[in-house]
């Protein structure tokens, strides 16, 4: 009985009451939160991941902005049938340059974790346009709009230097060349495209929308070379997976 | 309430907000003069608009003679501020409404694609955070607001703190709604779940928020019986974690204050982590903590029993606030995030079940004695069952937190399931079942017709029904269609087959959504003609003392 007259002290102070609500919902995320930031074997050990180039990281925004995420997960489980389907696990480490992380929740479509380079650039871009002319029984909407509208990315600079604020590795040689590397990356004669190889390591440069829009740098484009780079980074072959065990 | 209309200068507390209303105009506008994106000039514009609307408001409240400060009480009775609850209550119906259209409209896109008409500003992808926004933020927010505003006035016997501020917290609200709804159609979005307002709508969302936490609080301190409802409880809980929640996933650096677009300073395994530390305590305390707070005022009243057991409460508030917030990791089973955060993630979600089914206790043995009402009050029947189905979501929700089960479920229908089953049967059905007690308190009206509230019920009950074993079917086939494997050792479907396997079942739930949303209407007209031309109730009704706290 007197123990249940104790709880009072909380039921006549409000800050009190707040004071315990606040103790009470912080164990969790401390336990659960924290430690990601510091255990070092969070994030495997792995090479290859860079971070996106300015072109990919446009695209990248275009994934987000259509809410790719509502339908398609990018994050493979360690399961016989997953793994058969889509490719190796997804590790932490692919994801680590994600601003935000698109692991998503649903697949309405398949897992994009591996996409890059499963298909053609042209196949992609009918896709993107009117998926049912290559998939008949889709029901993803079509994107026409995507192969029209020229790429808005005049201040892509600026995103990423504020990327680069919390933890994206892009130097000021990469922040101050952005609006050129993006141009390049769709064009392999253009002069700057061997400086873009250059800082950003193996990178796709071609015109991503298949030709179908040769003078104009698309949002298709973009999106294009986002896909086309997923799940393709790590070099598997030096991977130890072993070591990497959580 | 006074007859002469005497006009009178502007008072302090009146000056002050025109102030920041101004200051608030004047800064949109210089952004929307400079921004980067059309959309985003547009939503400057439109925060520049509201506060010229509120500066209108505030003149006219001066000029036509409303008091600076208004009776906290009349003739010893308490004056309770029913003006911002008025608005919340009325705004929750039309938002429900437009929020389960949206959800039938996507779900019929799922069968029928042709829908999304190649036109980008309603494909499903911009659509859907629409549905969800608006179902839980707009509706559930509205709901919330009305309903914890009269409950933290009559369980205290003492008006609403402040007379502007109550005010401020539900328009503000509702314009966090918009600029966030009209966002996801621009393509304005942080792309994580049920999270998506871009900083901006964040930080507008944070001074409403802090001003919410302000009113009720202070209300708490007026109050004239020396214990806290258990309601409000729930309430404080509710709107503190929701706080810090907000704060912790959308610590975002703005590109620019041009710009609409901001990133996350976490990444990758962290942003996930974080996210779903918030995206499951949405569920936690804005559905669950802030909906119990609705039962335990609104069950006990319109069953005129007191709530079953006290200490129940005790135990299951603080146990419920304890576990919810590490079920987290449970939507990340077998991703890239760390085995032991999974298992902390499932461990905990298991150990919820018992909480969650402690507030259906004793909310179900709130009615011991009372249980004939549930023949003759369709509202009381509506608030019961939605604990039912609070009870049955809480249970399945831990079971499908199991890795093993998980492994089935995640990325499927069933956790679409899942989710409605709770979002409709529970958050809706007891949302309902307060709108229904609320209108008729509110404007001392009978409600128009009961027949009609009966109607809603079952029409509503049923499509429930039809949707969640629509998805049960759907997302078991689907997950068991993902694993099946030849006699061969092959991969038995390909992903195209699973997709086309779904369609009957998306029809069939688009007609389970449309059951419900027929339901709403029902409730939307019958509210309509209770405020409209309803009877006036008898003012004994009204004059009910409020119950005392369960001790």
């Amino acid at each position: 009985m007197s123990l249940w007259n104790k709880h009072a002290i909380f039921e006549k102070n409000s800050i009190i009451l707040i004071l315990g609500i606040i103790v009470m919902i912080s164990f969790g995320g401390l336990v659960e939160i924290a430690p990601l930031f510091y255990l070092k074997s969070t994030i495997e050990q792995v090479k290859g991941v860079r971070p996106y180039t300015p072109l990919e990281l446009a695209g990248r925004h275009i994934y987000v902005r259509e809410g790719c995420y509502n339908c398609h997960s990018q994050m493979i489980r360690p399961l016989r049938d997953e793994v058969e389907r889509y490719g190796h696990y997804s590790l932490a480490a692919e994801s680590m340059f994600d601003k935000p992380f698109q692991w998503g929740s649903k697949r309405t479509g398949p897992d994009l974790a591996r996409l890059g380079g499963k298909y053609s650039d042209d196949w992609q871009f009918r896709h993107l346009v009117n998926p049912r002319d290559v998939v008949p029984q889709s029901i993803m909407p079509g994107y026409p709009f995507l192969a029209k509208a020229e790429l808005d990315a005049d201040d892509i600079g600026q995103q990423m230097k504020v990327q680069s604020l919390s933890g994206v590795p892009y130097t000021e040689e990469m922040i101050a060349n952005a609006a050129k590397d993006l141009k390049a990356q769709v064009n392999p004669d253009d002069p700057n495209a061997a400086g873009l190889e250059k800082r950003y390591g193996k990178v796709n440069v071609r015109k991503f929308d298949g030709g179908n829009n040769p003078a104009k740098l698309t949002e298709a484009d973009a999106l294009i070379a986002y896909l086309q780079v997923l799940g393709t980074m790590v070099d598997f072959k030096g991977y130890d997976a072993k070591a990497n065990y959580r | 309430m006074s007859i002469q209309a005497t006009s009178r200068s502007m008072s302090a507390n009146e000056v002050a907000w025109a102030i920041a209303a101004a200051a608030l105009t004047v800064l949109t506008l210089f952004i929307a003069s400079k921004a980067t994106n059309p959309f985003y000039a547009f939503h400057m514009i439109v925060f520049a608009l509201a506060g010229l609307a509120a500066i209108v408001a505030l003149g006219k409240r001066a000029t036509s003679g409303v008091p600076a400060q208004a009776a906290q009480e009349i003739n010893g009775k308490p004056n309770y501020n029913y003006g911002p609850i008025k608005f919340a209550t009325v705004a929750s119906v039309f938002w429900g409404v437009a929020g389960f259209l949206v959800g039938l409209i996507i779900a019929l896109q799922l069968a029928y694609p042709a829908l999304n008409f190649d036109f980008e500003y309603i494909q499903f992808g911009r659509l859907r955070p629409l549905h969800t926004s608006a179902v839980i933020f707009a509706f559930g927010g509205n709901v919330l607001l009305a309903t914890s505003f009269y409950t933290v006035q009559r369980t205290c016997q003492a008006r609403l703190a402040g007379d502007i501020a109550p005010w401020f917290v539900v328009l503000g609200y509702n314009l966090f709604i918009v600029i966030a709804g009209t966002g996801y159609l621009f393509g304005i979005t942080q792309g994580k779940e049920y999270a998506e307002p871009e900083w901006y709508a964040d930080l507008w969302l944070t001074i409403v928020w802090v001003a919410y936490l302000l009113v009720f609080l202070v209300t708490l301190w007026k109050r004239k019986e020396p214990h806290i409802y258990v309601a409000n409880w729930f309430t404080l809980a509710f709107i503190v974690t929701i706080a810090v929640l907000h704060l912790g996933n959308n610590a975002t650096i703005p590109v620019s204050i041009f710009s609409p677009k901001s990133y996350i300073v976490w990444s990758g395994v962290q942003d996930a982590m974080f996210q779903w530390w918030y995206g499951h305590n949405a569920v936690g305390f804005f559905l669950t903590a802030g909906f119990l707070a609705i039962m335990y005022y609104f069950v006990p009243k319109r069953a005129e029993r007191p709530v079953y057991s006290y200490r129940l409460s005790i135990i299951h508030f603080w146990a419920l606030i304890f576990l919810y917030i590490w079920a987290g990791p449970h939507h990340l089973h077998y991703t890239a995030l760390p085995d032991w955060a999974q298992t902390l993630g499932m461990t905990f979600s298991i150990m919820l079940w018992m909480p969650s089914w402690g507030g259906m206790i004793n909310g179900l043995m709130t009615l011991s004695g009372a249980w004939d009402k549930l023949r003759t009050d369709p509202v009381l029947r509506m608030m019961v069952v939605s604990v039912a189905f609070y009870g049955m979501s809480t249970f399945e929700g831990p079971m499908m937190s199991i890795k093993a089960v998980n492994s089935l479920s995640h990325y499927t229908d069933w956790t679409v399931g899942h989710v409605h089953s709770g979002a409709l049967g529970w958050v809706g059905f007891v949302s309902f079942g307060a709108i229904y007690c609320l209108v008729p308190w509110l404007w001392n009206k009978k409600i128009y017709s009961m027949k009609l509230v009966n109607w809603h019920f079952w029409i509503a009950t049923l499509g429930i029904v039809v949707y969640i074993s629509a998805m049960w079917v759907a997302g078991i086939m689907q997950g068991l269609m993902w694993r099946a494997y030849t006699s061969l050792g092959f991969l038995e479907y390909s992903f195209i087959e699973t997709v086309d396997a779904m369609h009957p079942f998306y029809v069939i739930r688009a007609l389970g959504g449309a059951m419900f949303v027929i339901g709403s209407l029902i409730m939307a007209y019958n509210i309509w003609m209770t405020i409209a031309s309803g009877e006036a109730a008898e003012s004994a009704d009204a004059g009910k003392p409020a119950l005392a706290p369960a001790e």
